[in-house]
């Protein structure tokens, strides 16, 4: 377990909180919340409940049988968050995050989206539990995921388009922090990835650990043993958080992050401050923010979680990077050879995946994180393809 | 002896092989079935198949299946169908066969459709989607009528199913010649000839070909090894084009050539 | 509860081209002969738990009960499986046993593509040629779909002929099996077609039924009062149905669908609106005109837009074992809405039909009265339809 990583709001160097004093008064009540919830057995009670009726869990550690005998080297487990409720592991934070609003006695949840895949899993979890929300999003990229966008108002939520500055996933989470300052007394902020101002990334990390909890029961009964390495993508990192959290004391087993070589915050980034906290972030010399391509946009961000940025500068993690190209072809490789569509987020683990795997041997094992399913990003694999 | 086994019987008595043209009914409008059926009668053919419409024909190939559409958008049904073939049975000299798939007849009633095809000429009729397991639920009305119920015999028949099916059909066999369906082939697989000589060793009864057969060439090598053959789609093709020639080269390609 | 083989009382049957008799009468074998194999049921069962994601959970949707205010409301959650649907649990079945068999090729036929995306899957997964007919309408309305079977390897034809949709596909799929009948099996995609295919698709599925019963006696203790799914072809009911039939107290309901509403005659209710005959290999109800022609069905839900139904729902029906009622497009929709704003889960709009008759009946039935409802699949691939439907107005 990765408890005792975190000090004082720090994972190492990285972390703490950048914000002004409102905003701070409103994290320090959060996290001393957090603090007496997390490991609380009536709340841990109700969230496993939620985790198994509601989104399905445990999920399935599968035995990719083909793709490991196409690769001919270790043995690859996908662990299946593609199977939850809403299709990705995002749901496993947004139910951890919504007890502990529901402890706090609010009424509200308001969250952040940027290509709109955090936002369906908070409004799912708000209509769920009958709580107001309201979802926060750049007026761009309103535009761009009109679908998104009507899901969300589907189950109930109301969405913000917010036409400030480039009107993008940035003003959409500075418009959600006024609004938790301005009525933090009946509203919840439920940040979606490993980032932010601390108590975020703990809390994010926290939920998210239920991936490697199961990960290594199932494959200890599987194989008797911990498996060699463990790799998932990295954005703002929460999947990778969740899939690794388990397993940072198991020093023998290698903790691969990887990342989109468009958006390579850890191999090509330096340390910075960025939304609130200290990490790595892609920035020139004089710390203007450098422009993201990734095909995936779960993982077009500039910044990464704090968890992350220790792990890499400690060496404890290794972060490693692939063109959208490889993950295009690991994409086809992995529906072709297993019948599993993976989200391009996801697919870009399962292209390291297919590098690593040949050159170990049948003895090792590799548990892969699937952290979505790719019916979201069907329709533009098939127009990037068509090209 | 049925009347539709003699005509076949017949045939062969002169040395020449069965022919049996299918006819789509209703194909370029109900008025068309007459002169088509005088005038293939006229070009000395055995018996005529006459092809009742079906929304959803899964035993045809595109030829066939684009006619029954055809005939469909002219509003054509099983019992229109028979209505038309008895406003004229006095002048139709060849026995007719009706192929219909089996929802036309359950709809329309198993004894009234008995009853009403034998007044209109039918003597035997082909059902593609009722196999012999299933057919207790016509047989004993077209029994009763006199109208033979055919079984049709495909290559992936077991030893054991075709011995039953040939002494089950009634009127002839019809031995399918292709895995599938109907249509035009330029080329058949196997050993047909076996194939045939051991389905007709199990009964007296006559076994044609059909499906795929669609050249006179076609015509004569199967003649070769059967009492006949049924040409489908190749006829239904020539009749929307009002391409008689062909037609008649097919019919010939059946008699036996006095040089 | 079947005498005579294949039928379920006067329905089901093998009306087909001879031609594949000797296919039907070897699957019969050997699904006879699997059926009670050891390994065969253990290679099934590995697959659905580590692959497919079960047992899915029986969910207690606390909103949705409180909303209607009468019986307790539980959700079998089909949604939650790999591919979105329950269509895997029999994809996936046929596809091993087609490979025991010692077929290398695959065909299927699909409506809007779920049963294709799930055949090509299990194909993908078992390393199976796959070939899927789709009606050259649906392969418009569903480019995406198309895409989905082609990633997963599978060559996907449309088919350009009659009403361009399901049964067209059907049609032209049993004709590829005819022509390609010694190395390809026919993974049929609901509980319909000639003998066997009813009672395999329907051991395939019953699955969900028993899971189903399983888990209501450990959270209830008893059995439910009622169970509903809706019916197109009838899989996912007769699955869900199957395991309860023997239990007299528990009332089932099939919900078709009533389209723009059953007096319009734009509908899909095969058993409500039609009459016996034959279509696809089986005696059932049908939706024909008086001289026995197929007619089209109408239904906002591509996978109950099929004019007949299951041979052993009809025999439930006679026998008034089961009850078949209907909602329409519109009833459907509200139920996604409601389910979305309720308990946070978007439906398929098939499943919603049976939500929206769960909720009705729920209203009428007391607080300690139980109803299972089938939630066949999830509702991501119908957010276009349900968009414009509601024409992006959630006022």
């Amino acid at each position: 377990m990765s408890k005792t990583l975190i000090k004082n709001g720090y994972y190492g160097d990285f972390g703490g909180s950048f914000v002004p004093d409102e905003v701070q008064k409103v994290l320090d009540r959060i996290a001393e919340e957090f603090a007496k919830v997390k490991d609380d057995l009536t709340f841990n009670e109700e969230l496993n409940y939620y985790l198994k009726e509601y989104a399905g869990r445990e999920t399935p550690l599968y035995f990719a049988k083909n793709l490991t005998e196409k690769l001919g080297g270790a043995k690859i487990y996908l662990k299946r968050e593609d199977l939850n409720h809403t299709g990705s592991h995002k749901l496993n934070n947004v139910l951890g995050q919504i007890l502990l609003a529901k402890r706090m006695g609010a009424k509200r949840i308001i969250a952040e989206t940027g290509a709109g895949q955090h936002g369906v899993a908070t409004a799912t979890a708000a209509a769920m539990f009958g709580m107001e929300c309201t979802i926060y999003m750049g007026a761009k990229d309103t535009k761009r995921q009109a679908l998104n966008v009507f899901r969300m108002e589907l189950l109930g939520a109301q969405v913000v388009a917010v036409d400030k500055g480039n009107g993008l996933l940035k003003e959409a989470v500075d418009e959600a922090f006024l609004d938790l300052v301005n009525n933090y007394e009946n509203t919840f902020y439920l940040l979606g990835s490993a980032v932010g101002p601390t108590p975020y990334p703990e809390i994010v990390e926290h939920f998210q650990s239920v991936i490697s909890r199961e990960s290594r029961a199932q494959h200890l009964e599987r194989e008797g043993k911990l498996p060699t390495a463990i790799i998932a993508a990295v954005g703002g990192g929460s999947n990778a958080a969740g899939a690794f959290s388990h397993y940072i004391n198991d020093e023998n087993v290698r903790l691969i992050g990887v990342e989109p070589a468009g958006a390579a915050t850890l191999t090509k980034g330096s340390p910075g401050i960025l939304h609130g906290f200290k990490s790595y972030v892609l920035q020139d010399e004089e710390g203007n923010l450098l422009d993201t391509n990734s095909i995936a946009a779960g993982l077009d961000y500039q910044g990464v979680g704090p968890l992350h940025a220790y792990l890499h500068e400690t060496g404890r993690g290794e972060y490693v990077a692939v063109t959208n190209e490889e993950v295009l072809e690991a994409f086809q490789t992995l529906s072709k050879t297993e019948g599993i569509i993976p989200a391009l987020e996801s697919s870009h683990a399962v292209a390291y995946a297919l590098k690593l795997a040949p050159t170990l041997s049948p003895e090792d094992s590799i548990i892969v994180n699937i952290s979505g399913r790719g019916d979201k990003d069907v329709q533009q694999v098939f127009e990037l393809l068509k090209k | 002896m049925s009347q539709l086994t003699e005509a076949i019987v017949e045939a062969t008595r002169l040395g020449h092989k069965a022919f049996i043209p299918y006819i789509m009914a209703g194909d370029g409008g109900l008025d068309t079935l007459k002169p088509t059926i005088l005038k293939l009668q006229q070009l000395g053919v055995t018996a005529i198949e006459v092809g009742i419409p079906f929304t959803d024909p899964v035993a045809d190939g595109p030829t066939i299946e684009e006619a029954a559409v055809r005939a469909l958008a002219k509003g054509t049904t099983l019992r229109k169908v028979l209505e038309t073939l008895a406003s004229f049975a006095d002048e139709i000299t060849v026995p007719l066969v009706a192929m219909t798939y089996l929802n036309p007849i359950l709809a329309y009633g198993i004894d009234a459709f008995a009853k009403d095809a034998y007044e209109a000429g039918i003597r035997g009729v082909i059902i593609p989607d009722m196999p012999l397991e299933e057919s207790t639920i016509v047989h004993p009305s077209l029994k009763a009528y006199g109208v033979d119920l055919v079984q049709l015999v495909s290559l992936t028949s077991t030893p054991e199913r075709i011995e039953k099916l040939t002494k089950a059909s009634e009127g002839f066999i019809y031995a399918v010649t292709v895995n599938g369906i109907t249509g035009a082939r330029s080329t058949f697989e196997g050993d047909l000839e076996s194939h045939f000589k051991k389905i007709q060793s199990y009964t007296d009864t006559p076994v044609l070909a059909g499906f795929g057969i669609s050249t006179p060439e076609q015509v004569k090598q199967f003649g070769t090894f059967t009492s006949g053959v049924i040409v489908g789609s190749k006829i239904v093709d020539s009749l929307a084009k009002d391409d008689w020639d062909t037609i008649e080269s097919l019919v010939k390609a059946s008699k036996v050539q006095i040089l | 509860m079947t005498k005579v083989k294949g039928k379920f009382g006067r329905f089901g049957g093998q009306f087909v081209p001879e031609t594949l008799m000797t296919a039907l009468l070897e699957l019969e074998e050997a699904y006879e002969q699997y059926k009670h194999d050891e390994s065969f049921q253990q290679e099934l069962h590995y697959y659905l738990k580590n692959y497919v994601g079960r047992e899915t959970p029986l969910y207690f949707a606390e909103r949705l009960t409180e909303h209607c205010g009468g019986a307790k409301i539980y959700l079998k959650r089909e949604d939650l499986n790999h591919t979105g649907a329950h269509k895997i649990n029999n994809a996936l079945g046929q596809a091993l046993l087609a490979k025991r068999m010692g077929k290398t090729k695959i065909v299927a036929e699909t409506g809007a593509g779920q049963h294709g995306v799930a055949t090509a899957t299990a194909c993908a997964l078992l390393n199976m040629e796959c070939i899927v007919f789709m009606g050259a309408e649906d392969v418009k309305r569903q480019a995406l779909n198309v895409f989905r079977m082609e990633l997963l390897g599978t060559k996907v034809v449309a088919v350009d002929k009659g009403s361009r949709t399901l049964k067209d596909a059907v049609n032209e799929a049993l004709r590829y099996w005819a022509t390609n009948v010694e190395t390809t099996h026919y993974i049929l995609g609901s509980a319909m077609g000639p003998h066997p295919f009813p009672t395999i698709v329907r051991d395939f599925q019953r699955v969900i039924g028993d899971e189903t019963k399983k888990q209501i006696i450990g959270k209830e203790n008893r059995l439910p009062d009622a169970v509903v799914a809706c019916i197109g072809g009838g899989s996912n009911s007769i699955g869900m149905f199957y395991p309860f039939v023997e239990n007299q107290e528990v009332a089932l309901y099939g919900v078709e669908a009533a389209g723009k509403g059953f007096e319009t005659g734009k509908h899909a209710a095969a058993i409500n609106g039609g009459k016996t005959g034959v279509l696809h290999g089986a005696y059932m109800y049908l939706l024909q005109d008086d001289d026995g022609f197929v007619q089209e069905a109408h239904s906002i839900s591509a996978g109950l837009d099929y004019p007949g139904v299951g041979p052993e729902h009809c025999y439930l029906y006679e026998t008034g074992r089961a009850q078949y009622v209907m909602a329409t497009d519109e009833e459907a929709l509200a139920a996604v809405k409601l389910l979305c704003q309720t308990e946070g889960i978007l439906p398929a709009l098939e499943s919603a039909h049976a939500v929206y008759y769960a909720t009705e009946l729920a209203k009428t039935m007391n607080q300690d009265q139980i109803i299972v409802v089938c939630l066949s699949g999830r509702g991501d691939k119908d957010v276009h339809t349900i968009f414009d439907a509601l024409g992006g107005d959630l006022s």
